[in-house]
């Protein structure tokens, strides 16, 4: 970040919080689907709730931050990295704060599933999908806190990884509700823990995506090869 | 180049380059020993308008009164490269200066009406250049100047009136149309705005806007904003050099030089 210095200190000020903001979120954030997985992998309901409380924290941040922003560009006017950076702080912000939604919604699961059993091996599935979107998670902030587009961009096409994930564990979830309708409530709840883990990977794909319009001013261009094919899966199909 | 283009129109894709109106290579300009323009080249298309922007002292402005061959009344000022208006070299020393004012008119950063009517001021370019034949065809002129302008229906039942008696808002306006009045294909701007409030600046920004259809305008803004708001192509000029021109909204949202974005977004650089 070898950018020089506003002439406006106040301006300079502003926008370096910006990102300090985001740095605080995206560590509430990360924290938020660690405390998540945890209360959902050792049935612990007092982690679920402190979890669950603590995403209030990152839907102030967001609300703050946009407050904020916005009035930056009415009262700055802000033009080329300026605007981006404005502009891509309230993307990013607003993909944190879903991130703690999604994270959140599994902490509730992990209340509703307190009381059944654990499945060691769909839960070895859904705790390499948490180790692999906390690791997108993280590696997406760092990028954008260096302003690396190499970073940002590897991210960007990592995330194929999370959704085959994803895919096969829709498999082995379904393959276990047909096995015995017994499982069909907790299944139900980690399959959607699950859905939830991918989409965190999603967000975290978009702030990518952000952060390399950010730091180079263009967007990176070709689609990213979808990767979660369970809405075309048929259930019980050969 | 001729068969690129016979090809294009035969796929029927003909997207049509604009036409280069004005354009500048290798330009020169030196106060004396100072020089205070370095090699500066510039295409500006049709019917577009484009924004010189840059420090104070960059050259923006000593460049702009090239292209009508303002520096010659300047001592000491000598003007080195090539600026063509239609492919027609401007600094031909047979070219009638006087002529090629009013195919390439000014608008400066200060209102300078003449202290006559406003009639008299539209009137008075196209009666010193014989375009009106009768009193009806100058009235015509002078309405239809005034029209683009955008100052006919403030002005129409006083046009007897002192043309330094309108605020500074319509005064420019009245200048611009007293540019348009002897038919230029392009319009110089020095910091046309500067010294309005921003109603008459959007008033003037909407005029550029609508001139556009039939003019190539060069503008010389301060105001960021301002090249944003109403230019296709930016200019960005540092230390008497061209530092990078291209699409406006590239220039804005993404600058290519560091040197262009430490300016526009008030870096120390």
């Amino acid at each position: 970040m070898a950018e020089h210095a506003h002439i406006v200190t106040s301006f300079e000020q502003e926008l370096r919080s910006l990102d300090t903001r985001i740095a605080e979120m995206g560590g509430l954030a990360e924290r938020l689907v660690d405390q998540s997985f945890e209360a959902l992998d050792k049935r612990d309901t007092k982690l679920a709730e402190i979890a669950i409380a603590s995403d209030r924290a990152i839907d102030k941040h967001e609300r703050e931050l946009e407050t904020q922003a916005i009035a930056m560009i009415g009262r700055r006017q802000p033009m080329a990295l300026d605007l981006r950076q404005i502009t891509t702080a309230m993307k990013i912000a607003g993909d944190l704060e879903r991130v703690g939604d999604l994270a959140k919604n599994i902490a509730k699961r992990a209340l509703a599933v307190s009381n059944e059993h654990r499945p060691k091996q769909l839960m070895g599935g859904i705790q390499h999908m948490t180790e692999i979107a906390q690791r997108q998670l993280k590696d997406v902030l760092d990028a954008f806190a260096m302003r690396d587009a190499a970073k940002a961009e590897a991210v960007w096409r990592n995330d194929g990884q999370i959704d085959d994930l994803y895919n096969s564990l829709f498999r082995e979830l379904l393959t276990y509700m047909m096995e015995d309708p017994r499982n069909i409530g907790l299944c139900t709840h980690l399959l959607f823990a699950a859905k939830n883990l991918e989409r965190i990977g999603d967000h975290a794909t978009n702030i990518a995506e952000t952060t390399y319009f950010l730091v180079t001013g263009t967007q990176l261009a070709e689609d990213r090869p979808k990767g979660d094919t369970t809405s075309s899966t048929a259930i019980g199909g050969k | 180049m001729g068969d690129l283009l016979v090809s294009t129109q035969l796929n029927g894709l003909a997207v049509s380059a604009p036409t280069v109106r004005v354009k500048a290579v290798d330009c020169n300009v030196y106060y004396g020993e100072k020089q205070g323009l370095k090699n500066v080249s510039v295409a500006v298309p049709d019917r577009a308008v484009m924004a010189f922007i840059g420090p104070s002292g960059c050259g923006k402005s000593t460049f702009l009164r090239c292209f009508n061959r303002m520096n010659d009344t300047i001592p000491g000022c000598r003007v080195s490269g090539k600026i063509t208006l239609d492919g027609a070299d401007v600094y031909d020393p047979q070219l009638d200066v006087v002529q090629l004012r009013a195919r390439i008119g000014m608008v400066f950063q200060k209102a300078n009406p003449f202290p006559k009517s406003i009639y008299d001021n539209v009137a008075y370019g196209p009666r010193i250049h014989g375009l009106a034949a009768t009193k009806t065809d100058l009235d015509a002129i002078v309405e239809k100047s005034l029209t683009k302008a955008g100052l006919w229906d403030e002005v129409k039942d006083r046009l007897k009136g002192a043309g330094t008696g309108l605020s500074g808002g319509q005064q420019q306006r009245l200048c611009i149309a007293r540019a348009i009045a002897v038919g230029p294909e392009v319009i110089l701007m020095d910091e046309p705005c500067s010294a309005l409030d921003p109603i008459a600046t959007a008033r003037i920004e909407e005029l550029i806007d609508e001139l556009r259809a039939n003019y190539t305008i060069i503008i010389v803004t301060h105001s960021m904003q301002q090249a944003a708001r109403v230019s296709q192509r930016t200019a960005f000029f540092h230390l008497g050099s061209l530092v990078e021109e291209g699409e406006t909204q590239k220039i804005f949202m993404a600058p290519t030089d560091k040197r262009t974005q430490d300016y526009i977004t008030g870096r120390i650089g």
